[in-house]
Parts: C-alpha cells; sequence; structure tokens
C-alpha cells in the first residue's frame, strides 16, 4: 500500500475502533451503574470499577490510534485530499460541540426569558405566582428560588475577569505559535505553544479555586435552582472541554519537541488549534451570559 | 464509463479479505460497515416489534389482562425507543454505507476507522438499554420522549443507564453523521458535481447536518434530566426556578428534526426507485434537491407543534401551526415529482417499485394527517390519541421502513450478487401492505373518538376496532419473517446470479460495477460524463 500518496489512503483492519466501543461501553455502564447506586445506598459499588477501567481503557485506546496514525502521517502516507476529510471533519465535530452549548445556553436563557418571570406572575400568569409561590420575587441572578432556597450569585470581577484575560491571551500565544510552525520557526512555536499550555493549567486551576470559594463561602452549589444549575454546568461543561483542550495541545507540544509537523503538514496542530479557539469563544459567551449580565 | 469494469479487476494490491469474526470486528470497509449497520437494524426491527407485539396483546381486550401497567410502560417506551434509535436510523445508516461510496465513485467513507467506531457502539448502547428492563424496579417507562417529571421525579433509578446509553448513540450519530458530510464533500469522482449526485446522496448529506445539529442539543436534554434527577437541579421544576415545559421545547428541538433525519434519506430512495422502474429520468431533480433543503432548514422552526396543549403564548401556537403547514409545501413537491416521473413512463412492478407506490400513496395518507394535528385548534381535540399514533406509524412504518425494504430490495443483488427469492418477496410484499392497514388504518378512528395513547386498558367501545388492529400487528409481525427468510436466503447465495446492470432501467454508478460489488471498488476514481 506504500508509495501511493496522490491516492487516497484507506487504512487496512484496525482493533481500536472496536476497543474505543467497548470502552464506551464500559464507561456508559459503569457511569450509569455509579449514579443508580449511589442514589439507592450511596454506595457506587462495581460500577466505579467499571467506568475506571473504561475510562482508562479509552485513553489507551486513543494513544493506540492516534499512535498508528502519527506513524502513517509521518511516513507520507497521507495525500492533501485526507488532508482536507481531516480537516473537514474536525471543523464539523466543533460544530457539534457547539450544538451542545447551545442546549445549555437555551436552557439559562429560557429561565431568565421566561421561565422566572411567568413564575413571578409575567404575561397572563398572575394566577400562577398567586396560587404558587406568591411570595417569590423575580430577581437575576435568581438567589432565592420559589421554594426558599437561597445562594449568592458570582461577580464577574476577580477571578472570572483574570480568566477570562488568560484564555484570550492563550488564543493569541496559540495563533502566533501556529504563525511560527508555518513559518518555520521552531523556537517561536515551542515557546508559544508551551505558554498556551501552561495558560490552559493556570485557568483549570483558577476554576478548582473559584469552585471551592463558591462552594465554601458563598453557597453557590449545583443544586441552588436554576442560578447554580446553569452556572456549574455551562462553566462545568466549558471545564471540562478546556481539560480536554490542553490535553490535547500537551500532546502537540511533545509531538513539536520530538520534530514533528512541518509547516504544510500539520493537521493534527490546525486541529488542536481551532478546538482551542472553539472553547475561547464558548468562554467569552459564558463570561458575558453568565457572569457579567 | 465503459472502462470501469475492467478497472475493478485491478485491485491486487490489496489485502485479501479477511476471514472470520476479526473481518468484522477490525473492519474499515465501507461495504462490510454497511452490511453490519444494516443486520444490527434488522434485528432491533424485530425485538422492537416483539414489544410492539406485547403491547398489541394486552391491547386485544379492554381491562388489564397479560402484563403489569408498569411494564406496558416500559413496552410503549424501549418499543419506541429501538425503533426509533435502534431500527430506522441505523437501517439508512447502513444503507448508506453500502450505497454512498458507490454512488459518488469513491473507494470508501472519508473516515474509515471512524466509521467502524460508529457502528460498533450501537450494540452496546442497546445491549445498556435492554439490560435495564431486567434492573429492580424496570427499565425506562417513560415514553420515548421521556418528558420531565416522568423522567424525573417519577422514574426508576434505571434512567441513568438509559441516559448514557443515549449519550453513546448519540456520539455514533454524530460519528456517522461527520463521515457521511466529509464523504460526500471530499470523495467525489471527479466530474461528479454537485448537481449531478443521486437524490439518495443529496438526501442523507441533508439528514447528516440535521444530525450533527440536534443530536447534540438531545445529549444536552438527557444530561439534564440525570441531573435534575440524581444530582437535585431543576431544570425541569419549578420549585428551584425551572419548568418542565422547557423540557419539551429542547427535547422538541431536537425531536422535530429527527423525525425529517429517519424520513429524508426516505426521500432519496424513493428517488433512486421510482424512475428505474418507470425508465424515465426523474421529474423534476433540482427541485428535489431544494425541497428536501427547504424541509430540513424548516425543520428546526415548527418543533412545538408537538406541544400545542402544553401551553405558550398564541403567538407561539400561530407562528408553529403555519411553519409547520409549510413543510407541506416542499413535501407536496416531492410527491408531485413522484408521480409525474411515473406518468407516462414505461412501469414495471418488480418489487422494489411495489414498495415504493405503497410508500408514495401510504406515506400521503400520514402526511395529511400530519396536516390535520398541524392546526393548533384541531390538534387540541387529537392531542395524546391514537389518531397522532396513526399519524407517525404512517410515516414511519409505511414510510421510512417501507423505503428501506424497497431500497433493501433494490440492492440486494448488487450486494450479493444473486436475484432474491422474488416469490417470497412479492409474499412478503403482499402481506405487510394489507396487514399494515389492517393495523394502522382503524388508529385514526379509535383516535378520532378519543382513545388515548400509551394506556393499557381502554373503554369498551373501542374493543371490536382494536381486536383488528392487534390481529394487523401479529400479521404484520410474522410478515417480517417472510423477510428474514429471504434475506437469509439471498445472504447465502442461494438465487439466480445477476448482471452487473441488474434492472433494465437502473442509472448511476452502482450499476456499473459488477454483482455483488467487489470488496474494494473505485481505487481509481471513475470518469463521469
Amino acid at each position: 500500500m506504500s508509495n501511493h500518496s496522490d491516492k487516497y489512503y484507506v487504512p487496512a483492519q484496525s482493533p481500536w475502533p472496536i476497543v474505543g466501543a467497548f470502552s464506551l461501553f464500559l464507561i456508559a455502564l459503569g457511569a450509569g451503574t455509579t449514579v443508580a447506586k449511589i442514589h439507592q445506598s450511596g454506595d457506587p459499588g462495581w460500577g466505579k470499577i467499571v467506568l475506571i477501567i473504561g475510562i482508562i481503557s479509552v485513553l489507551l485506546m486513543m494513544f493506540g490510534w492516534f499512535r498508528d496514525q502519527v506513524k502513517e502521517s509521518m511516513s507520507g502516507m497521507y495525500n492533501a485530499q485526507l488532508g482536507r476529510s481531516y480537516r473537514q471533519g474536525m471543523i464539523w465535530f466543533i460544530f457539534s460541540e457547539v450544538m451542545f452549548f447551545c442546549a445549555f445556553f437555551g436552557a439559562l436563557f429560557y429561565a431568565r426569558i421566561l421561565s422566572v418571570p411567568w413564575l413571578g406572575g409575567a404575561d397572563n400568569n398572575a394566577m400562577t405566582h398567586e396560587v404558587l409561590w406568591p411570595a417569590f420575587e423575580v430577581i437575576w441572578p435568581l438567589i432565592k428560588t420559589p421554594d426558599g432556597t437561597e445562594t449568592t450569585a458570582m461577580g464577574w470581577g476577580g477571578l472570572p475577569l483574570i480568566n477570562t484575560l488568560i484564555l484570550l491571551a492563550s488564543s493569541v500565544t496559540l495563533h502566533y505559535a501556529h504563525v511560527g510552525l508555518e513559518k518555520n520557526k521552531r523556537t517561536q512555536l515551542t515557546l508559544l505553544l508551551a505558554a498556551t499550555v501552561a495558560f490552559g493549567c493556570v485557568f483549570l486551576g483558577l476554576q478548582v479555586l473559584e469552585y471551592m470559594h463558591a462552594y465554601q463561602d458563598m453557597d453557590l452549589k449545583l443544586d441552588s435552582g436554576i442560578y447554580g444549575n446553569t452556572f456549574y454546568l455551562l462553566t462545568g461543561f466549558h471545564g471540562m472541554h478546556v481539560t480536554m483542550g490542553t490535553l490535547f495541545l500537551i500532546v502537540m507540544l511533545l509531538r513539536v519537541m520530538k520534530g514533528h509537523f512541518s509547516p504544510d503538514n500539520h493537521f493534527a496542530f490546525q486541529a488542536a488549534s481551532w478546538y482551542w479557539h472553539f472553547v475561547d469563544v464558548v468562554w467569552l459567551g459564558l463570561f458575558i451570559f453568565v457572569y457579567i449580565i | 464509463m465503459t472502462t470501469l469494469v475492467q478497472e475493478q479487476d485491478d485491485h491486487d494490491e490489496h489485502h485479501a479479505i479477511p476471514t472470520g469474526i476479526k473481518r468484522w470486528l477490525y473492519t474499515t470497509n465501507h461495504k462490510d460497515i454497511g452490511t453490519l449497520y444494516l443486520w444490527f437494524a434488522f434485528i432491533m426491527f424485530l425485538i422492537g416489534g416483539a414489544m410492539a407485539m406485547v403491547i398489541r396483546a394486552e391491547l386485544f381486550q379492554p381491562g388489564l389482562q397479560i402484563v403489569e401497567p408498569h411494564f406496558f410502560n416500559q413496552m410503549t417506551t424501549v418499543h419506541g425507543l429501538i425503533m426509533v434509535f435502534g431500527a430506522v436510523m441505523p437501517a439508512f445508516t447502513g444503507l448508506a454505507n453500502w450505497m454512498i461510496p458507490l454512488m459518488i465513485g469513491a473507494p470508501d467513507m472519508a473516515l474509515p476507522r471512524m466509521n467502524n467506531l460508529s457502528f460498533w457502539i450501537l450494540p452496546f448502547a442497546f445491549l445498556i438499554l435492554l439490560m435495564s428492563l431486567f434492573m429492580e424496579g424496570g427499565g425506562p417507562a417513560f415514553g420515548w420522549t421521556f418528558y420531565a417529571p416522568l423522567s424525573t421525579t417519577y422514574s426508576g433509578d434505571s434512567t441513568a443507564l438509559f441516559v448514557f446509553s443515549v449519550h453513546i448513540m448519540g456520539i455514533s450519530s454524530i460519528m456517522g453523521a461527520i463521515n457521511v458530510i466529509v464523504t460526500i464533500w471530499n470523495m467525489r469522482a471527479p466530474g461528479m458535481t454537485w448537481m449531478k449526485m443521486p437524490l439518495f446522496v443529496w438526501t442523507w448529506f441533508i439528514t447528516a447536518f440535521l444530525l450533527i445539529a440536534v443530536m447534540p442539543v438531545l445529549a444536552g436534554v438527557v444530561t439534564m434530566v440525570l441531573t435534575d434527577k440524581f444530582f437535585g437541579t431543576s431544570f425541569f421544576d419549578a420549585a428551584g426556578g425551572g419548568d418542565p415545559v422547557m423540557f419539551q421545547h429542547i427535547f422538541w428541538f431536537f425531536g422535530h428534526p429527527e423525525v425529517y433525519i429517519m424520513i429524508l434519506p426516505a426521500f432519496g430512495v424513493i428517488s433512486a426507485i421510482v424512475p428505474t422502474f418507470s425508465r424515465k429520468k426523474l421529474f423534476g431533480y433540482s427541485s428535489m434537491v431544494y425541497a428536501t433543503a427547504s424541509i430540513a432548514l424548516l425543520s428546526f422552526v415548527v418543533w412545538a407543534h408537538h406541544m400545542f396543549t402544553t401551553g405558550m403564548p398564541v403567538f407561539g401556537e400561530l407562528f408553529f401551526m403555519y411553519c409547520t403547514m409549510l413543510i407541506s409545501v416542499p413535501t407536496g413537491v416531492k410527491v408531485f415529482n413522484w408521480v409525474a416521473t411515473m406518468w407516462r413512463g414505461s412501469i414495471s412492478y418488480e418489487v422494489p417499485m411495489l414498495f415504493a407506490i405503497a410508500f408514495i400513496i401510504l406515506f400521503t395518507i400520514g402526511g395529511f394527517s400530519g396536516l390535520m394535528l398541524a392546526i393548533t385548534p384541531a390538534d387540541f381535540q387529537y392531542h395524546d390519541t391514537y389518531f397522532v399514533v396513526a399519524h407517525f406509524h404512517y410515516v414511519l412504518v409505511t414510510g421510512a421502513i417501507f423505503s428501506i425494504i424497497a431500497g433493501t430490495y433494490y440492492w440486494l443483488p448488487k450486494w450479493t450478487g444473486v436475484m432474491y427469492d422474488v416469490t417470497l418477496a412479492r409474499a412478503h410484499f403482499w402481506c405487510s401492505l394489507i396487514s399494515v392497514n389492517l393495523l394502522f388504518f382503524p388508529m385514526h378512528f379509535v383516535g378520532l373518538a378519543g382513545m388515548p395513547r400509551r394506556i393499557p386498558d381502554y373503554s369498551i367501545q373501542f374493543a371490536d376496532f382494536n381486536q383488528w388492529i392487534s390481529i394487523g400487528g401479529f400479521a404484520f409481525g410474522l410478515s417480517q419473517l417472510i423477510f428474514l427468510a429471504l434475506l437469509i436466503k439471498a445472504c447465502r447465495k442461494k438465487g439466480k446470479p445477476v448482471d452487473t446492470q441488474v434492472w433494465e432501467g437502473a442509472e448511476g454508478l452502482e450499476w456499473q460495477v459488477p454483482s455483488p460489488a467487489p470488496y474494494h471498488t473505485f481505487d481509481k476514481p471513475p470518469e463521469i460524463k
């Protein structure tokens, strides 16, 4: 199958997909059982073990799969058409991630624009307000829910603002790392990529601090009504994506240090960079709609 | 293009076809994966069908006799989930895998390993879903739409397994859709311009966009169900500032495009079959493409027509009513074009054509009942009755499933290299056609008379109709065993060998490769004139 870089590369059989499918099975089964069993008796039982095995095996699968792909790519089996396939695939994957966040932003907007005002008697819901929770007052952030759970709102200054600046800076450093790669300035590439990874790690660390502060000092918890719900699910899923993006960038950094990628052949780097910019844009949306407004 | 067949012989550089179980587990071949998808879908169709038989057995008579109401609820729920996510969607993905590379002259799908991953997730996902039925407290019992608070406050602990199995199904669908988009965008043979693509390719291309746009939203809404049930959030609980109606909005934002995901590829299959057996070019090709795209775009702004009785501002009801009715315009264009294709054609009634004609007529009935349901004031009467059940089974069984069967009969000789047993096929058609109408047509009447759906018992005046419906149901279920026998026979290559062309009037690249299609096709892209 060699020496056909003009031809579209169709890989031979590969064990990784079935390993991946089985790992996802273990993750889904383990996570489902863990959650159900904790709900029943407080003890996750065997579910936790299955979940951990699943996560480890999915990581091994990704390692093996991508190792194969790196080998293929480095030995010149990929042509420009395959490069386009990968790029388009990555773009549409990111689009699907955008839609995932849309669901949670949708919930946030629905609560703010519709359900919370309705509970306070807006539109033709005066009786709803009167009959259900007459004492309920409409404010956003919803620091007191209809059934009386109280919490504190997270301001946008301090940690969130610092985190915003960090992510914005990381997008800039990553962009110039990419420019360095395209101009074959390897030192610029390595240093700026390393800086981006560092920014990502700092962001995650500060996010953890923010959560600890919210839980311990502010009484802002996952179950603190719709404000806490949307706050934690949006920032939490964003944090998970930053974690994945940082891991992605760390792998890229290791590959850069091994001398991988050339100015005209660096799909993986490009994909990592797109992913990171996407995560950055989501954060801007979060910062505006969850923290500021 | 006559040189194509010779080029096919030139694939000695490939490894030999792998054998044994590894062939199927490790495969990267679009034909293998297509076959896996199709068999998986058929097995799930039989399992989901068996659950429907339980439902019809219980409803054979008024009163409770065979199953507990809670078990009945699990059956309606899992029947729906299996048929939507386990039967119809994988069957179309199987057809896409088999046919899209052949139709556009590509050597394989664009991302073959990911293709295999998308398939193998599915059996595991459904294993989890089916396992949850045996958990303490039973499986999901809140309807396939899992409305909150049924799925949050009032559901069993197996909801967690349901949520995670839907998550991995969604991952599978998204990867499958990405593969379809990239394949069509990037892998067309030189000369296969956009407006030369067969309609099956077009409809799947558009469907794939719907999939990547809405499957993540489904993932989001099941996640909210999970956190509401197990982690104390209140997305769907007014006491915490949320709203159970919000569940329905997010769910149907996924759910309505989802029904087009299940029918657009069907339009593509029918648009391939009707011209072949009418021996004419498809009437209005470009209008078909634009109609498909319009349906897909409109599908994003009609979701709340599932919720007319739930309550929303009057402006909302009107907006969603008119947008829904607007969909009947492009759909009407399609039906018109199929009929116009047949008009003055030299029609012959091979089995794929029989199913295609049945599709056109019966799908149109389902479309019309949909139009009735779209009228907001009328919907207050029809909502949650058997009329709705009749409507969506006409579009999904005699629509989507009939087109899958039609497509299978159309392309099966190309896949296996032998003509299937035509006598069995005709028996399958007539038994299915008669029984499916006996099964679903009377549902219109009991529905209009007010029989509610998803209830294991009913008033005595519905008894006669329900007996007919159940008899139709059992007969339709048994008819599919004819199909099973036929498929097994065809896969064991019992039958008369067919030539490359198979059907006299068929056009397209798939009819220029040998029958059965070689393991690797279009190593070198064909030239399209």
